[in-house]
């Protein structure tokens, strides 16, 4: 078996020497690869990586992400997506080509205060990014607990091939959606959210514990009440 | 006496055995104790302690800059107040920025800006409060090393952490880390902050006159303690986010 060597690392600090392929949060300097960010840094076969164990969201491409209508404009709406950008979802992406200003009602579609399920459409560097909802499951969110974690754990809860969120949702019947920046959407009976919002809680705290699936099952426990 | 030919003051701040008013020896740290991630609303925080100083810095960003005419396209806007408390002084000290709190706030923002990856957060703001609680000599110093632990506990990218130390001289001699007395009597002040790892220093500022000697040996003592600091610096993030020294693990790649 390969070995990975894993380091907790704080920027300025070098994670590896020689030649590598070399992820986000990593900066190569001469030959030495160095962690820009406070995170768990692997070297392995696939490379360097460095998972950061805090910061903000930033947006990228493709990220499905649960967001709040702020402002309607006339071609669209404005979205906070818990970053420091806000999105922005065109009218034509909802009502088509055939979008005029004129004739449609942007407010009958979704309202300020509105709960999106959405997905990162494209994101550069010099613009906001644009949404779409386009695909199954996007759009409105009618129902459920919002939960907001810090967007740097959202991996750890979904776990490995969705193995840890897949077990919260098993052991309580609740419905969880997760969008890449730390917003969380539990849909279930009162008993299921408040279980699932603690073991979400517990894992946002102890992201490092190397028995969190055992513990997060512990919490959870028993059989789903839906 | 030798000490009394340059800008002496009156108090005599070095004894025969060469100890400081304080019984430290001339290139003695006063001590230093750090904590980050102690405010639950700043995105990043760190408080130090070090000697009579009392510093909590704390970090919010990257987030929309207001007013909307100071946005910068292609790089973040990097915001830093250096605020004296009122209490933080004997004799109350105005709240309102003065002509010396303007200028630190200047000095810390340019200390800090070659660390952090500006360019990664266009169109934002990042904002770096630095606010002494009690003040004693070197507080500039101090704000900026708590400045970079608060920036790498908010999860900005960063090339390196910020950390600095003050010399200067007093009768005659140059001695490391001035507090408060001392940086009033003595005749030379001369805070200097680098980045550790990449070897460079972000500030340096010098005031008194030194001769080509006292400088260089200042300069270089600076650094060495400057390390030092580095290192009760690293241990503090270290202890926030790993409970301990950082640890390096080997383990066993799971096949996909």
């Amino acid at each position: 078996m390969p070995m990975i060597e894993r380091k907790q690392v704080i920027p300025g600090d070098v994670i590896a020497k020689g030649n590598h392929r070399y992820g986000p949060y990593i900066e190569k300097r001469g030959d030495e690869y160095v962690a820009l960010r406070v995170g768990l840094a692997e070297v392995g076969g696939d490379g360097v990586k460095l998972n950061p164990l805090t910061g903000p969201y930033l947006p990228r491409a493709e990220d499905e992400v649960i967001g709040k209508v702020v402002d309607i404009n006339g071609f669209g709406w404005v979205i906070d997506i818990n970053s420091c950008f806000d999105g922005f979802l065109p009218a034509s992406f909802v009502f088509g080509r055939e979008f005029s200003p004129s004739t449609h009602d942007l407010s009958s579609k979704f309202a300020v205060g509105d709960i999106i399920g959405c997905r990162i459409e494209s994101y550069e560097r010099s613009r906001d990014p644009q949404l779409s909802i386009r695909g199954e499951g996007y759009g409105r969110v009618d129902s459920g607990e919002i939960v907001k974690i810090s967007p740097t754990k959202v991996p750890r809860l979904i776990g490995k091939r969705g193995a840890m969120i897949n077990l919260i949702s098993e052991k309580t019947g609740c419905d969880i959606r997760v969008g890449q920046n730390g917003v969380v959407v539990i849909n279930g009976s009162p008993e299921g959210i408040s279980k699932s919002a603690n073991a979400i809680k517990m894992i946002e705290e102890e992201t490092q514990a190397p028995d969190l699936m055992t513990r997060v099952e512990a919490l959870v426990g028993g059989t789903g009440s839906g | 006496m030798e000490g009394q030919e340059v800008g002496e003051g009156k108090t005599k701040l070095i004894d025969e055995s060469g100890k400081r008013l304080d019984g430290r020896k001339w290139d003695e740290l006063r001590p230093i104790s750090i904590q980050v991630g102690l405010m639950k609303n700043a995105d990043g925080s760190a408080y130090i302690e070090w000697g009579k100083n009392k510093i909590m810095a704390a970090v919010y960003g990257p987030k929309e800059v207001h007013p909307k005419h100071q946005v910068l396209p292609d790089r973040a806007l990097l915001r830093c107040r250096y605020h004296m408390a009122p209490f933080s002084v004997d004799e109350r000290k105005n709240p309102a920025p003065s002509r010396r709190e303007i200028e630190i706030s200047k000095v810390i923002r340019e200390a800090l800006v070659p660390a952090v990856i500006v360019e990664d957060y266009p169109r934002t703001a990042i904002e770096v409060w630095v606010e002494v609680l009690q003040s004693d000599g070197g507080s500039r110093v101090a704000g900026i090393t708590a400045a970079s632990l608060a920036l790498a506990d908010a999860g900005i990218n960063m090339r390196d952490l910020v950390v600095g130390c003050s010399c200067g001289i007093i009768n005659n001699q140059v001695v490391a880390d001035l507090d408060d007395t001392e940086d009033k009597e003595g005749s030379g002040d001369m805070p200097v902050a680098i980045m550790p790892n990449l070897g460079l220093v972000s500030l340096l500022q010098v005031d008194g006159i030194y001769s080509r000697e006292q400088f260089q040996k200042a300069f270089e003592l600076a650094i060495a303690k400057g390390k030092q600091v580095n290192a009760l610096q690293r241990a503090a993030l270290n202890t926030r986010f790993f409970g301990g020294e950082a640890k390096t693990t080997q383990v066993e790649e799971v096949a996909e």
